[in-house]
């Protein structure tokens, strides 16, 4: 079969099934008797199974449908949840992404590899089934449908009777209504099977890729109604299906003879040819007909009601399908798939337009114009809410990455024979697109690590009066133009003096140092940490969290670490929100312009008001709060005298703020970022470039970096206790 | 997909090569019917059908039709495996009224 168009749906869809069958499955761990979750894996496998089906993936309908009937006792209560099953069940799902995955590259036929290991899961599985594969069969026939008699009584046959008629549109859309047939009979015998070819037009109007065919089915099964009508899920809004079930009342087929287009004689005949009616029957039904012909006919759910035909829960679940599936479709028609390309291609166009639009904005003011003055104003506000909501674009919702680590969690934990719970909170936080892509390798190294080295075993933790199960938080939220990752667990924390000792012996940091103790924490992040002999020392803390770091830098974010020895550790992530455009505060030194990312400024204070308020070279006042600065001109070495009206912009990054002392003001600026070339990559403190309306360059300061350059030097400096006291 | 098509005492003998799907169910349609237009008596070899859906089931019947309108006779022949597992499956062996030859290695 070539990979079509609808195959690439089915893969897609089974992509997501799975997925979503995985987060069911570890959840269901923890609650174990929440029917919501049991439903939506079940369901998860059925569809599967289904449109596997339909595509004539029989080794993926065989698979499945093992998993799919241990599935089905367990929501008959039949089978208890435990961790064992749920380890069963988690191996099937893997299982079968796997055959997606072969299927999505092109595989035919499995090979003999994932044949064998198919056949090891379907074993495992089997093991649930055993004996209770008799008993489901007798709990379906106990269940069938209690049928009264009515009007002529029931048919003498146990078979079900299905009508189709399949609508134009079938086969253009990529379903081959042979396929239902041949998946039908999966479910049972197929009796007898009347196909109808008469409402193929004449040559002259038919048209070959339409479909005008139609089949009469008797049928055996011990399947129940939703089981056979979900046969024909993928084609029920388009075509025409009547089910009826075994011995159903001669009232019912009467219905059906009513309902097909074709001449009542003819259905009969069908109906008699497939053996589903005897003759009889048939000419009781045709009787009733005309007796009851000239009656006002109402709505058939209120008639298969009424008459107690189907059954309420048949019909419920029936009806709550239905609208599930119209639910999804109408959920998938908000959505649209879009090639990642194209966002970027967007957002590098809105980039530049927000640059041309500077351009005419300053020529605007230079004219004095007031008609265009408005209109780029206009522009401007304009160009700023595509900016926006193109960014938007981007933004997705942390939760699915976190969503992975249960799975991760879970492994490790069994693994490891420690009992861990994952907290997850702040899911729905947002960020960028190509973020998220990248936040995966080093969140994942902090959760194991924290898994590994942090949490300590059962015996330990009761030892030390902590309940036994340990607890694992990710936790994510905004703040101040960044977004905050926190990894947590309730461990057993660091080991300030070790750390202290191995960065000694490392030559990180001198004997006599004063550090804080967040400082001694963060060293582990430094490359010295991460060798094998740190590993025992230091009970493996900090192996790879240099390359954690680093990846973190990439992405212009920063990390550092809180611990509580005995009680706890917390690595923050900081990342930027976007990397591509932000709003920026324009500040002029001498004839260079800077530009501060806005979301980091606080506020903006004449330098003057400070001298009669104290502080010395270094720190400055703040309403009481010890303020380090920078004075750009002298960081940058900008030639030229400073302004006779210094300014100090206050920026806050995490829980540090520092004033930068800058000449001019010059306003906010949207400004897009592009990188610095490798040969400034050296330079610390400058985050990128921009371009100003004017064609100007102006250089993009990078606040953590500077910060760190300001609070280092200070403290080194170790003139200020009572300062550092402030700043930790 | 190709259509064949040979003529031999009157007799046209029409061999249908690949398959018979939606794919080329409309050039399939009009090589077909273009075909049976220019003979009296048709001959339609199926051993060449490698694949067969309902949109050719819908063809065969559209070409047995046509055929019994405009009195020429068709015989469908030497199916392949293909169209006999379509034709067991919707039961119309009978409707399509050949002889269905099924040799020994095939049962």
């Amino acid at each position: 079969m070539n990979l079509d168009e609808a195959l690439h749906t089915f893969i897609a869809e089974s992509r997501e099934l799975l997925q979503n069958m995985e987060d069911a499955l570890l959840r269901i761990e923890q609650s174990p008797d929440d029917e919501e979750l049991i439903n939506a894996i079940f369901r998860a496998a059925h569809t599967i199974k289904g449109s596997a089906g339909l595509f004539g993936l029989d080794y993926i309908v065989a698979f499945t449908h093992v998993a799919e009937s241990v599935l089905d006792r367990v929501r008959n209560g039949e089978l208890h949840i435990d961790g064992e099953l749920v380890a069963a069940l988690l191996s099937s799902c893997d299982h079968l992404v796997e055959l997606i995955e072969h299927l999505a590259a092109g595989g035919g036929e499995p090979t003999a590899e994932i044949q064998e290991k198919s056949n090891a899961i379907v074993s495992r599985l089997n093991g649930y089934l055993g004996a209770g594969a008799v008993k489901t069969t007798n709990v379906a026939l106990a269940s069938e449908p209690t049928c009264t008699s009515e009007g002529g009584g029931e048919v003498e046959t146990d078979l079900w009777h299905i009508s189709l008629r399949f609508g134009k549109d079938v086969l253009r859309n990529g379903m081959d209504p042979l396929s239902f047939i041949r998946y039908l009979s999966t479910l049972g015998e197929i009796r007898h099977v009347v196909t109808l070819l008469n409402n193929i037009p004449p040559a002259g109007e038919m048209d070959p890729e339409s479909c005008y065919l139609g089949f009469e089915i008797s049928f055996k099964s011990d399947a129940d109604k939703a089981t056979i009508e979900g046969v024909f899920e993928f084609v029920r809004e388009d075509c025409m299906i009547r089910i009826l079930p075994p011995r159903s009342k001669i009232s019912d087929y009467l219905r059906l003879i009513a309902e097909l287009p074709e001449e009542d004689m003819r259905v009969g005949e069908m109906l008699l040819r497939c053996g589903t009616l005897t003759q009889s029957e048939l000419d009781a039904a045709l009787r009733l007909q005309r007796g009851e012909g000239k009656e006002h006919q109402r709505p058939i759910g209120e008639v298969l009601v009424e008459a107690h035909m189907v059954q309420q829960p048949v019909m419920e679940a029936a009806l709550d399908k239905q609208k599930q599936v119209k639910e999804h479709k109408s959920a998938e028609a908000n959505l649209i798939r879009v090639d990642a390309d194209k966002l970027d291609g967007l957002i590098n166009l809105v980039g530049e337009l927000i640059i041309a639009g500077a351009g005419a904005n300053l020529i605007a003011q230079r004219n004095g114009d007031a008609g265009l003055l408005e209109a780029t104003a206009t522009m401007s506000r304009l160009v700023e809410e595509v900016r926006d909501s193109a960014l938007k674009l981007r933004m997705v919702q942390i939760g699915a990455t976190f969503n992975r680590f249960q799975r991760v969690v879970r492994d490790v934990s069994k693994e490891l024979g420690k009992d861990i719970e994952l907290v997850i909170s702040g899911a729905e936080t947002e960020l960028d697109k190509t973020v998220v892509e990248k936040i995966g390798d080093p969140l994942t190294h902090l959760v194991r690590n924290s898994m590994d080295h942090g949490i300590e075993s059962a015996e330990v933790r009761i030892a030390h009066g902590k309940p036994a199960k340990g607890t694992l938080r990710l936790n994510a939220y905004h703040d101040a133009g960044s977004i905050v990752i926190e990894v947590s667990d309730d461990g057993g924390g660091l080991n300030k003096d070790r750390i202290l000792k191995k960065a000694i012996e490392r030559g990180l940091v001198n004997e006599g140092d004063s550090l804080s103790d967040k400082e001694i924490y963060n060293l582990i992040f430094e490359a010295g940490f991460s060798t094998a002999e740190a590993v025992s020392n230091l009970s493996g803390r900090g192996v790879g969290m240099d390359v954690v770091r680093r990846n973190i830098t990439a992405l212009r974010g920063t990390v550092n670490l809180d611990s509580v020895e005995g009680q706890s550790t917390t690595v923050r992530i900081r990342l930027p929100l976007t990397l591509a455009i932000i709003d920026g505060f324009l500040v002029g030194v001498g004839t260079a312009v800077y530009v501060v990312p806005l979301d980091m400024v606080v506020e903006c204070i004449e330098r003057a008001a400070w001298e009669n308020a104290g502080g010395d070279d270094r720190y400055l006042n703040l309403r009481g709060e010890v303020l380090p600065y920078l004075r750009l001109r002298e960081h940058f070495e900008v030639e030229g005298e400073p302004a006779r009206r210094e300014n100090v912009v206050v920026v806050r990054y995490g829980e540090q703020k520092v004033g930068l002392v800058v000449d001019r003001l010059l306003g906010e600026f949207q400004t897009v970022i592009k990188p610095l070339g490798k040969v400034f990559s050296q330079i610390s403190g400058i985050g990128g470039f921009t371009i100003l309306g004017s064609g100007e360059v102006a250089l993009i300061l990078d606040v953590p970096g500077l910060m760190g350059q300001v609070v280092g030097e200070k403290e080194r400096a170790g003139q200020n206790p009572e300062a550092m006291r402030a700043l930790n | 997909m190709n259509v064949n098509v040979t003529n031999e005492n009157g007799i046209c003998r029409i061999g249908i090569d690949g398959e018979m799907t939606i794919y080329s169910a409309a050039q399939t349609k009009e090589e077909l019917l273009s075909a049976m237009a220019a003979c009296n008596e048709i001959e339609l070899n199926l051993a060449h059908v490698s694949e067969i859906d309902a949109a050719g089931l819908q063809l065969l019947a559209l070409a047995k039709r046509e055929a019994v309108d405009s009195n020429k006779p068709l015989h469908f022949v030497a199916h392949s495996q293909a169209v006999l597992d379509m034709l067991d499956l919707c039961n119309l062996a009978g409707v399509f009224g050949d002889p269905v030859v099924i040799s020994p290695t095939q049962h």
